[in-house]
């Protein structure tokens, strides 16, 4: 069996992308939720290496910005003073994956803030947002992820291992499911829970939706390569020795469908990442001041935001490479799956 | 009296912005020949530039107005195109001065006692259609709004000290009008109520169907007002076309009869970005109701157009608690809220912790300002110069809070958080208007100012209506944000805000008998500005009222935006004022500079 396909690139880069998001404190130089009241969507900062007065500095530099006299939204950068920029500096406290306590942060300034990608309405570093915010987001498309493969195995293994009015009731439901329109659905969902959510609750609430929402077309694919593999030859010599139904389903069954879950997982990672952050932009995720990929987005609801802040568009960008790794993990894993099929059945001398 | 504050009900960025285009080759008027000043005729000359007859004047209206009935009006829109356009009222008041003047009412008598008002109309008043007006259609209309089996918008405005204001007619220009009590604005009242033609709706009236008379789709025929344009066509979901009232009762200083615009057309625009996106691109003449950050990018970009800053309105916005009885049936976590609320150093350190300036920066750019009472800069004439306006003092409201029983445990997440004396976390919600973009930032704001003191703040966007229905009906909430928006600069549409008894007194509405001691004294010293005689006298009640707000903090008051507006180059006489409707308040006197007017559409 040859495991040198394509999948393990994309599985490194995702790694990475998700171990950036996941260490968010410490590449994000500042608390996202620090407001600077004096700099309300300041443009992204330029890091200089050449001086107002043309001298070249080793060390990278910036100029504080402030706002133009008598200006509420025009900003100039103050070129008396260069601030270096300054890397593994102490700064505000976080968590390191929510457990380790640390004030390490890979780069800062002494003298005045450094917004690489700009600031929000309230001041807020949008680098900083944006990292922490993947974290809501890949988290909730994970669990959502976990959630739902995790129904849709039981009851797709349910409906197809056994067959008979277990199946037709299970199928209907899932047609039933797979038949609303799941966008109103979540709507409908969020409405009915309570109005205070503190954000730890909204995040969970928004896995739930998910949950409840996406099973059913894992569940009917998984149903799918069950009952296939229930009629294998090598399931029913099992089941002919005298296997019980777990030890078949367990060691026989299950095993088959690992393909569908893992490119299912892969499918279902960067959907669920969107639903989130559908929710969110609609104001029915996290509440504020926690950043989420979607409610960074909300503002550009505004015209005026979408005409004047380019970069308030950056959190949308941020999800591109995180998809194009999942979508290319999900497409290597299916040819994967269907090579070793075909390696498998061939090895057994079916043919 | 009921108020008629009313609740900015959309955000700014939903309001409604007006806009014009025109053509200059519209037809004169329908009727063939218009009417010469005849010395029968005492039309009110109005002073200001000479303008050119001619053009078409396009804005954009939020929504579709619900009707064309002035008794039966209460959506925005429709109040906005009647009494805007088409209507007209016996004393109006000025927007610009906030002073009442003469309208159809040539002049009025008060009597000494205050209870007698003598209004005599002008001579040669025309409907639209050129059927005459006399005070027969006074008493008819008068008759009409205060008539209980009508239901009209405007009848509880009429009921003065409990008793409806009666008419009695002198003679074909003359009507008099009893009071049972004195009424502190007295020819305010008259403001905003149109006119009817006893000629077309006394029939409808007769007949009990009357308030389904005039609905939009009303042939033009069927339709009369007063005011400087007359209806021409409606189509449903798109615009409504006024043109030029022949008959109307105002002239300029040379002596031409006004308006001067042929046609003034309101697009249904619903969505303020779209509202914007149009008047760039040409489609609309004029635009108000701008927040702060749409006015930047259309002043960044002038091209054709000026923009102006026409300072602080009159709308206020405030944070204000639940403060209501809610008995046994309040949840106890409510309960055990409701307790902090109640004590009024919590209210003041929340104040004195709230940074404004930093609202008014953020949220308006700059373009509004802090306040610390509920009469905003824009009003000209109530203000009390003697309220305090303390600056941000974090240290003061950790003393505040001190002195009313909290404390400060250490968090384990290094921020220390405050818990009252039986230990309990301070935490509460408030909630927004999730249409209202400005009053969500003040939220966020807030929720920032006071997470430096330790409290823990959520914020709960929702829908308008829901939240309305919230605070005034089932009470179950903690704290929100609103803003009020009144018509007039008198306190005295604003009654319903500042009685226990009103409706609108929101963080304990409609109470039946004045909860706490200082809302007693509001009470009678809004009762007691009702029924003075003098300026001087109501405006010592009123500042009183301010003090105690001020002292007591029911409203934590935060800023109050400036009406912003634009209107094409081309446009003459356009002076955005404080006063709803911000630009089309002096629509008669718009004219287009060039001879052809925007030829946009």
């Amino acid at each position: 069996m040859t495991w040198v396909s394509g999948w393990k690139p994309w599985f490194l880069a995702l790694a990475l992308l998700h171990g950036i998001i996941g260490c968010a404190g410490f590449f994000a130089p500042y608390d996202p939720t620090e407001q600077d009241r004096d700099r309300p969507y300041l443009p992204p900062m330029k890091i200089h290496l050449v001086d107002a007065a043309g001298h070249f500095h080793l060390r990278p530099f910036f100029y504080s910005m402030q706002l133009r006299e008598g200006s509420f939204e025009l900003f100039e950068e103050r070129a008396e003073r260069a601030i270096p920029l300054r890397f593994f500096v102490r700064g505000a406290p976080y968590r390191l994956f929510g457990i380790l306590p640390s004030h390490l942060h890979l780069f800062g300034a002494e003298a005045s803030r450094i917004c690489l990608v700009g600031s929000d309405a309230y001041g807020r570093d949008q680098l900083s947002r944006i990292l922490y915010g993947g974290q809501i987001s890949l988290l909730a498309g994970l669990m959502g992820m976990g959630l739902t493969l995790f129904l849709g195995v039981l009851i797709g293994a349910i409906a197809g291992f056994y067959g008979g009015w277990r199946d037709g009731l299970l199928m209907r439901v899932v047609e039933l499911f797979v038949a609303l329109p799941w966008l109103y659905l979540l709507f409908a969902f969020r409405a009915f829970l309570p109005l205070t959510v503190s954000p730890v609750q909204a995040f969970f609430l928004i896995i739930l939706v998910i949950g409840a929402v996406g099973w059913a077309r894992p569940a009917r694919l998984i149903r799918g390569v069950v009952l296939s593999a229930k009629e294998r030859d090598f399931v029913r010599a099992a089941r002919g020795f005298g296997a019980t139904d777990g030890y078949l389903l367990r060691r026989h069954i299950l095993p088959e469908t690992s393909s569908v879950i893992l490119t299912q997982a892969a499918i279902l990672v960067p959907q669920f990442v969107l639903a989130e952050m559908t929710l969110s932009f609609l104001g029915l995720g996290v509440p504020e001041p926690v950043p989420s990929w979607g409610s960074l987005l909300t503002s550009l609801q505004q015209y005026s935001v979408l005409v004047s802040y380019w970069w308030m568009y950056l959190p949308a960008l941020a999800i591109v490479p995180f998809f194009l790794g999942y979508l290319g993990l999900a497409s290597a894993l299916q040819e994967d799956a269907g090579t070793g099929k075909i390696e498998k059945t061939m090895g057994e001398g079916r043919w | 009296m009921v108020s008629m504050a009313r609740l900015s009900t959309f955000g700014r960025w939903l309001s409604c912005g007006l806009l014009l285009a025109s053509t200059g080759i519209t037809s004169l008027c329908a009727n063939g020949f218009p009417p010469q000043a005849g010395s029968s005729e005492e039309l009110l000359t109005l002073p200001g530039e000479i303008g050119k007859q001619g053009g078409r004047l396009v804005v954009s209206l939020r929504a579709e107005p619900k009707t064309l009935n002035p008794l039966t009006a209460a959506d925005a829109p429709s109040r906005e195109v009647i009494l805007g356009a088409m209507q007209a009222d016996l004393i109006h008041i000025n927007r610009a001065t906030q002073l009442t003047e003469s309208a159809l009412a040539k002049s009025w008598k008060v009597s000494a006692d205050g209870l007698q008002y003598t209004l005599t109309l002008r001579k040669g008043l025309r409907f639209s259609d050129g059927h005459p007006v006399d005070a027969d259609d006074v008493l008819f209309t008068f008759r009409v709004y205060l008539d209980e089996n009508v239901h009209a918008t405007q009848r509880d405005q009429l009921i003065v000290g409990g008793k409806p204001i009666t008419l009695r007619r002198v003679d074909a220009q003359t009507v008099v009008f009893q009071l049972a009590k004195t009424y502190g604005a007295g020819e305010r009242l008259f403001d905003g109520l149109a006119i009817l033609p006893r000629h077309l709706l006394e029939k409808p009236y007769t007949e009990g169907r009357l308030s389904q008379a005039w609905t939009l789709a009303t042939p033009p025929s069927e339709w009369a007002g007063l005011g400087p344009f007359r209806l021409k066509e409606y189509v449903a979901g798109q615009k409504l076309t006024l043109e030029r009232n022949p008959y109307y009762w105002k002239q300029d200083a040379k002596g031409d009869r006004l308006p001067y615009l042929n046609e003034l057309v309101f697009l249904f625009v619903p969505n303020a970005d779209a509202q914007v996106l149009r008047f760039q691109s040409g489609e609309t003449d004029l635009i108000s109701r701008l927040g702060a950050e749409s006015f930047s990018v259309l002043s960044r970009q002038q091209n054709g157009y000026t923009m102006s800053d026409a300072g602080p309105g009159l709308e206020y916005n405030f944070l204000f608690f639940n403060l209501g009885e809610l008995g046994e049936k309040a949840p106890p976590d409510l309960a055990r809220k409701m307790k902090w609320f109640r004590e009024v150093k919590f209210r003041r350190a929340i104040s004195a912790a709230i940074d404004r300036d930093a609202i008014v920066r953020l949220v308006y750019q700059g373009r509004g300002a802090a306040l610390w009472g509920p009469v905003a800069p824009g009003n000209r004439r109530w203000g009390n110069s003697a309220i305090p306006h303390p600056a941000r003092s974090l240290e003061k409201a950790r003393a505040l809070l001190k002195e009313a029983g909290f404390s400060w445990t250490a968090e384990p997440s290094g921020e220390p958080a405050l818990v009252d004396s039986d230990g309990k976390p301070v935490e509460f919600s408030i909630l927004t208007s999730s249409t209202n973009a400005d009053r969500t930032k003040m939220a966020t704001l807030i929720q920032d100012d006071l997470r430096q003191l330790g409290m823990r703040v959520q914020i709960v966007p929702m829908e308008f209506r829901s939240l309305i229905d919230r605070v005034t009906q089932t009470r179950e909430y903690e704290a929100c944000v609103l803003g009020l928006v009144s018509f007039d600069a008198d306190p005295t549409p604003e009654m319903n805000v500042w009685l226990s008894s009103g409706g609108t007194h929101l963080w304990n509405p409609s109470q039946s008998r004045p909860a706490t001691a200082w809302e007693a004294e509001i009470d009678r010293q809004m009762e007691q500005q009702l029924a003075a005689p003098s300026f001087e006298q109501r405006k010592k009640s009123f500042d009183r009222v301010q003090e105690i707000l001020a002292e007591n903090e029911p409203m934590i008051f935060l800023a109050s935006p400036d009406i912003l507006a634009g209107a094409k180059n081309s446009i003459g006489n356009f002076h955005p004022a404080v006063l709803e409707p911000y630009v089309l308040w002096n629509a008669e006197q718009l004219y287009f500079r060039n001879a052809t007017g925007n030829a946009s559409k």
